[in-house]
């Protein structure tokens, strides 16, 4: 197989692993203000993401690593292209990485609402900003003949990329309300429930209207055939639908398995509306970058091979015993974890 | 000033702030890291509750930073391409292997374990839950390995070919073989390891000078001593011996670290000067210097020949074409300075708490105490100084040799918007910092109110 075609698909599976893990801790984040009745069902809320979110938002780390790496051009042109909405992203990020330890860590009710604001603000505005970003790719932007970005930050906004974002928005929300169906009881995973009933006809519809909207948009600006993105569109339309009937007949196993992959189809969707562009140029359709003209060399990218086939599955079987470390549903009677409380030395 | 260099500087300083923030923070984790995990392992292996105390309350302090770290780090991988969009496409070939190793090998494993041990206290066996803060341990210290095969790279760039205006990987064990990444490697470790026992040494004297839990912190300072006195003797070496690295990939960031005009052979180290920094003022007014070591510490032989500026000027015209080669000699010469100085009363204070300790008048001597919870500001001093000299010692180039500083930066990105976003992450810095700083005085002070909280039952060893 050829490398760069290999390449390209880790990368939308990098993007795949990072919306299917970040997105339900992102939902979880958004939930934060509204689902939880008082302070200690904030606390479980928290608890349900605590011990995984950082190992989530690992898989971001890794996807703008490995775009560097295997594809520069693409990686020098679209982090200096979309300057303000990265700016916009980090921002977003770091508030909500420092909350989850901070809050931990302050006393004050005050500053713990601060904190919870925090991480929902940001959980909130990363996934609108990740949905605008992801979709301007597949709709281009202009791009001069060097592979420059020659645009301005308000051309990332069109009818098309916007609803891109509401849609991850919804469908963050909608994964995290399943996630706690299953990772909470009593009458917080009821909330939870109720909520997932209300999100998930607004983003069943969303995502029908956005995944619709791809496949147009691939033929119209990206010169592609209907069919190989009609297929991941359709299957991720199915998905999400068949989350909605899980929801309402109260299968929430089912129903997290059909958010997870409603996700992972919305970027399987858009990479292969994309291929085999990485980036397309709405100013000059030939200033498009191409796996072709944006990828690393041969031996740069055989190099990489081989560590993901080492490291991917590494991280893939430690990652998936910390959630079954972590299995037990947070709340109720149980014990809150140790670390989480002050520290004893202090005690005389 | 044109609008070009506005850029670059601008920039520049961008970069500058998040990394030297960033740096703040990594060093912490990787020797404040593996000094809780060895509280732990006594813990464990002893079952005296002393450790398991110290394990949770220095463990405190290592989960603030850690967060923080790991916030500014991202920004540093975004930075790249955002800011200096032109060098990303020059070097993603090889330098962009190595940040996405680290992600895929080293800060997965520390991100992922971390979380396990945090929240793993009562859900893991006592042995497994041990393990998880030494993988922790094991997965920073090798991202600290990668980022610095990245950085060395551009020092001393090995195993590449250019081809059509951008370099490409041809030998990946050159890469992570490169010399000057190893010794930078040890540096790093080194300086991380002084981070966190200068750190807990600190700490503990906060708590004899108030006279608080002073059996509990004994034992604290005892292993920050037992670290700190090796690791900071080492370093004096270990950092001596970089500069004979340094000497060889780069003759003009020694030259100017000396401020070193001309040609020498015996050359003297200069520890102070007034003047002698510029072009027209090439001899201080004022120095003093100890003769014949900078021979050794550039070339390892007390006889060695330093190269001065003005000749190093002259051989990289005539190999680059017409150009200013020399980084800021003034700056260059005090940060190696601060850092060296630094370096050694750190040692000094190290030795003398150990001293004092063997003495048994360490929970007695004031003065000391003060001296130890104040020094805790030098190894930041120290690292932001090194770092300063080996940023700021590569210019003008952004890649030794290969690509100019002022070629790299992003065309798209506007002065405005560079403005802007440094006055951002300026704001962002200052908050999180007092925030940071606020969270780790209250949790490391000597008089905080007693928290009640059931310990989990102390291990059996088995």
């Amino acid at each position: 197989m050829d490398l760069q075609i290999l390449w390209f698909c880790l990368i939308a599976v990098l993007w795949s692993g990072y919306f299917l893990l970040e997105g339900f801790d992102f939902g979880v984040g958004m939930l934060l203000p509204f689902l939880p009745k008082d302070e200690r069902e904030r606390g479980t809320m928290f608890e349900t993401i605590g011990p995984v979110w950082d190992g989530n938002e690992v898989w971001l780390v890794i996807a703008g690593g490995a775009t560097f790496a295997a594809f520069p051009a693409w990686y020098g042109t679209m982090f200096s292209g979309f300057y303000i909405a990265l700016l916009l992203v980090l921002f977003f990020l770091i508030i909500r990485v420092v909350s989850f330890e901070w809050r931990e860590k302050s006393e004050s009710p005050g500053w713990r609402t601060v904190w919870m604001w925090a991480n929902s603000v940001g959980s909130f505005g990363a996934s609108l900003v990740w949905g605008v970003g992801l979709s301007n790719l597949l709709y281009g932007v202009p791009i001069d003949s060097s592979g420059d970005f020659s645009g301005t930050f308000w051309d990332l906004f069109t009818g098309y990329t916007v609803l891109g974002g509401v849609t991850i928005v919804l469908l963050f929300a909608f994964h995290g309300s399943t996630f706690l169906t299953l990772r909470t009881t009593g009458d917080l995973c009821e909330r939870a429930a109720a909520a997932a009933r209300r999100l998930a006809v607004v983003a069943a519809l969303a995502v029908a209207g956005f995944l619709s909207w791809t496949v147009a948009v691939a033929v119209d600006r990206n010169d592609k055939d209907v069919v190989p993105p009609v297929l991941p569109a359709a299957l991720g339309i199915a998905a999400v639908a068949l989350a909605m009937l899980f929801v309402f007949g109260r299968r929430s196993g089912w129903a997290f398995v059909m958010t997870a992959l409603a996700t992972v189809l919305w970027v399987a969707a858009l990479f292969t509306s994309l291929y085999p562009r990485v980036m397309v140029s709405s100013s000059d359709f030939a200033n498009s970058l191409s796996v072709d003209n944006a990828s690393s060399a041969h031996y740069t990218l055989a190099v990489m091979s081989v560590v993901a086939a080492i490291f991917l599955p590494l991280v893939l079987l430690y990652q998936g015993w910390t959630y079954h470390v972590f299995r037990a549903r947070v709340g109720g009677d149980e014990l809150q974890p140790q670390l989480a409380a002050p520290p004893t030395a202090g005690s005389g | 000033m044109t609008v070009a260099s506005t850029v670059v500087d601008l920039a520049r300083a961008q970069f500058a702030t998040t990394s030297i923030y960033h740096f703040l923070f990594v060093p912490l984790t990787l020797g404040l890291g593996p000094l809780v995990a060895t509280m732990q392992t006594i813990w464990h292996r002893t079952g005296n509750e002393t450790w398991l105390r110290l394990t949770r309350f220095f463990g405190t302090l290592l989960l603030i930073n850690v967060a923080i770290g790991v916030a500014t780090g991202l920004v540093q991988e975004f930075e790249f391409g955002m800011n200096w969009s032109v060098y990303s496409r020059f070097v993603g070939n090889v330098f962009g292997a190595p940040l996405a190793v680290e992600g895929l090998a080293a800060f997965a494993l520390e991100s992922t374990f971390l979380g396990l041990w945090i929240f793993g206290w009562n859900r893991l066996s006592p042995r497994l839950h041990l393990a998880t803060i030494w993988i922790v341990v094991v997965g920073s210290w090798l991202s600290a390995y990668f980022i610095l095969v990245a950085n060395s790279w551009m020092q001393h760039p090995v195993g590449y070919k250019l081809v059509d205006g951008e370099a490409q990987l041809t030998s990946v064990w050159a890469l992570l073989s490169n010399e000057f990444a190893l010794r930078a490697y040890l540096h790093t470790i080194l300086a991380g390891l002084i981070f966190g026992s200068i750190l807990v040494l600190g700490v503990s004297c906060w708590h004899f000078l108030r006279g608080h839990e002073v059996d509990l912190f004994r034992n604290a300072a005892k292993l920050a001593l037992i670290v700190a006195v090796p690791v900071t003797l080492l370093q004096l070496v270990v950092g001596n011996r970089f500069g004979e690295a340094v000497t060889s990939a780069q003759s003009m960031k020694i030259a100017a670290s000396e401020a070193q005009w001309n040609t020498c052979e015996p050359c003297p180290f200069s520890l102070f000067q007034i003047g002698g920094f510029s072009k027209d003022d090439e001899t201080p007014s004022f120095s003093i210097t100890v003769p014949r070591l900078l021979s050794y510490m550039a070339t390892g032989s007390f006889g060695g020949e330093v190269q001065g500026l003005n000749q190093l000027q002259a051989q990289e015209q005539s190999k680059y074409g017409p150009g200013n080669y020399m980084p800021n000699v003034r700056v260059i010469y005090w940060s190696m300075r601060v850092m060296a100085f630094a370096g050694v009363l750190m040692f000094l204070i190290a030795a003398l708490g150990a001293w004092l300790y063997w003495k048994k008048k360490l929970e007695r001597a004031r003065w000391f105490q003060w001296t130890a919870l104040v020094a805790i500001a030098l190894p930041f001093i120290a690292a932001t100084a090194g770092w300063i000299l080996t940023e700021m010692g590569r210019q003008p180039w952004i890649v030794q040799g290969l690509l100019k500083t002022s070629e790299a930066n992003s065309p798209s990105v506007s002065t405005t918007w560079l403005g802007i976003s440094l006055g951002f992450f300026i704001t962002l810095y200052v908050v999180l910092g007092v925030v940071d700083f606020v969270l780790m005085r209250r949790y490391a002070r000597p008089d905080r109110p007693a928290p009640q909280e059931e310990l989990p039952a102390p291990a059996v060893s088995y």
